[in-house]
């Protein structure tokens, strides 16, 4: 499952990872109608590290999710690595999901009753791994996020920037294509918010991760390799205002 | 099998809620357990009967007396291999609350009316052989800590002796053991011709016959026979198959069964409303992390499992540790000090509580799991 191309690839027709086509999201709450995305288009290349800046509620989440496979756009097409997502039945893309995307989240979202291994273990147990090799995934992933001596404990026990670690890990240990971030330092300091991007890029560069994030935070912004800004329902490249 | 850890560790996080389900539940599956060795002692008879055996009774009431002439009689009637007839005798041993069944036989024909009796030849022989013996089951030697060769007393309370005693005295010559666990060795038997030697009144009548009849698919035409045989006669007789007259007796103390029944289904609903509410819960304040699992691949049937599967732990682990419990105390002994013919669990019952922790599992879980099955992600992950 390694990436043929990793970052930076600079061909003339570069591999597309995520090719979102005119798609429209409309929430219904009762009668009334919110449209958060109207025609929007993203094509987002092999080894990108993308970051999604908007202001709240310009539906970044949702944009995130509709990649993701976490939910299905009103209109138009959600494709990643050539697979039409928003085609796939739930139970296709629930599969989908665990092979090919790995999510973190703003809260870290850690089962409290699970070790931090186990946590990382979650996705494991959806593939035909042996519970040994589950385990040896497990800690190289945290091995991989610095958190090796910590498997046995759990998210109470950790910090918030631990535990986004965790969170992390988990979303690497079946080494998918996609990272998708959303707000992944949003709870933290400064420092720990740092040592997640430090993470995040090391990621992107070193093992090719794929990586969308979102974030309010510039600094954030700035260790990706491209940013765009949602407004209105649609993507730019320069901030509006 | 990969998920039991997953669904186990959920189980522990609310440690209290989890202990104290479990814990009614036990109590129902303890009261189920113990409740069915309780209504398996009143049937007692009933699923060990002999199918071949008629039991042939005055048709006024089980009291009345049967002349001992009807015995040639019946077994003249086509389609009846044998008849021996036997009479309750209702002494009291030391005081009343050690009641047990006294029942008078005829020694030469008895055992081979109920092979589920065993007893060695020896016991047999001395049988045979001594006017006053008596022959006692395993149960009730235990209960009385008896042994054979001691001499029992037993007061008499309908039948006065010819010579004015107020007890009669009988020697414990020989021991029958079951040949099934549903067999009741509670009783105690003694020889006919001794007792109708020593009685004060009411020579040549006897209280029931026990008919052995050639083919039980013919029971029921031999038992209208033998009714029809004394038809208009002063004492008219009442035939049928030996488990419809025990069970006719235990319905004399009024329908146990339905009583259990009606206390069980209380019981087990009253812990569906606690088991349902624990589920329901369970599933409500882990509406994020549900949502966690289908985002990372879970399938909306995955999580309908997975809290299905909690359920069923919950249910199980109850529900076993209650029989388990139920069990114990059962092997501690009847309640009654003795007067259960039998006590014990009987396989149906655990057969029956095995189904129930299943049932209970899905009632109590089938809601809050399709509630998590139908979770949008998107959704959820937003509250
Ligand atoms: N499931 C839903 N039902 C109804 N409305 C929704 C739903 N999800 C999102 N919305 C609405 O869509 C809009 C965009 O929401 P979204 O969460 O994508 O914004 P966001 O850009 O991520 O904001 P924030 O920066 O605050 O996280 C909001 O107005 C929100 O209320
Ligand atoms: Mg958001």
């Amino acid at each position: 499952m390694a990436d043929e191309q990793v970052a930076g690839a600079q061909s003339d027709a570069p591999d597309i990872l995520v090719r979102v086509k005119a798609v429209d999201k409309v929430f219904k709450r009762g009668s009334e109608e919110v449209h958060v995305l109207g025609g929007l288009d993203l094509e987002i290349p092999r080894g990108e590290f993308l970051a999604l800046m908007g202001p709240s509620g310009s539906g970044k989440s949702t944009l995130l999710n509709l990649i993701g496979g976490l939910d299905r756009p009103t209109e138009g097409q959600v494709e990643v690595g050539g697979q039409r997502i928003d085609k796939l039945s739930n139970r296709k893309l629930a599969s989908w999901r665990a092979r090919h995307v790995g999510l973190v989240f703003q809260f870290y979202n850690l089962m409290p009753v699970l070790t931090a291994q186990k946590n990382v273990e979650l996705p494991l147990l959806l593939t035909p791994l042996s519970r040994s090799e589950r385990k040896t995934h497990a800690v190289n992933a945290l091995d991989i996020v610095g958190l090796a001596n910590r498997n046995k404990h759990y998210p109470r026990q950790l910090s918030g920037g631990e535990q986004q670690r965790v969170g992390i890990a988990r979303a690497i240990a079946t080494d998918p294509t996609l990272l998708l971030c959303d707000e992944p330092t949003g709870d933290l300091d400064r420092k720990a918010g740092d040592e997640i991007l430090d993470l995040l890029q090391a990621l992107n560069r070193e093992q090719g991760k794929t990586i969308i994030m979102v974030t309010h935070d510039i600094h954030a912004a700035a260790r990706a390799t491209r940013t765009l800004y949602l407004n209105k329902g649609q993507l730019t490249s320069e901030p509006i205002e | 099998m990969k998920y039991l850890y997953l669904v186990w560790s959920n189980l522990k996080r609310r440690k209290m809620r989890t202990i104290l389900t479990l814990l009614s539940i036990m109590v129902a599956f303890l009261l189920f357990g113990y409740l069915g060795a309780i209504r398996q002692a009143f049937s007692q008879g009933v699923d060990v009967a002999g199918v071949d055996r008629l039991i042939v009774r005055h048709k006024v009431s089980i009291i009345q007396l049967l002349n001992e002439s009807y015995e040639p009689r019946i077994e003249r009637l086509p389609g009846v291999a044998n008849a021996t007839h036997q009479t309750w005798f209702g002494g009291i041993y030391q005081e009343p609350r050690n009641f047990f069944a006294q029942i008078v036989v005829n020694q030469d024909e008895f055992l081979d009316f109920y092979p589920e009796y065993i007893v060695s030849d020896e016991h047999k022989e001395a049988w045979l052989a001594t006017r006053t013996g008596a022959l006692v089951g395993s149960g009730l030697l235990k209960r009385f800590g008896w042994e054979v060769g001691d001499r029992i007393p037993i007061n008499a309370t309908a039948w006065r002796r010819k010579d004015g005693a107020p007890t009669w005295e009988f020697d414990l010559v020989a021991v029958y053991e079951g040949a099934e666990q549903g067999t009741d060795t509670s009783q105690f038997f003694f020889r006919y011709d001794y007792f109708e030697e020593s009685r004060a009144g009411g020579s040549g009548l006897v209280g029931w016959y026990v008919v052995r009849v050639e083919d039980p698919d013919n029971a029921a035409e031999v038992a209208a026979a033998i009714d029809n045989e004394f038809a208009n006669s002063p004492a008219e007789t009442k035939s049928e198959p030996e488990g419809a007259f025990v069970q006719g007796f235990a319905n004399q103390i009024g329908n146990i069964g339905l009583i259990m029944t009606a206390i069980i289904s209380a019981v087990f609903f009253t812990i569906l409303l606690v088991a349902g509410n624990t589920m329901a819960y369970a599933v409500r304040e882990r509406t994020n992390e549900l949502a966690v699992l289908k985002a990372i691949g879970f399938t909306d049937r995955g999580v309908l499992g997975l809290v299905l599967g909690e359920s069923l732990v919950l249910a199980g682990i109850g529900g076993v540790l209650g029989m388990v419990l139920a069990w114990l105390l059962i092997s501690m002994g009847d309640p009654t000090g003795g007067s259960f013919p039998t006590f014990y669990m009987p396989a149906d019952s655990v057969f029956l509580a095995v189904l129930l922790i299943f049932g209970m599992a899905f009632v109590a879980g089938i809601l809050p799991a399709l509630q998590a099955q139908r979770l949008q992600i998107a959704d959820a992950l937003r509250r």
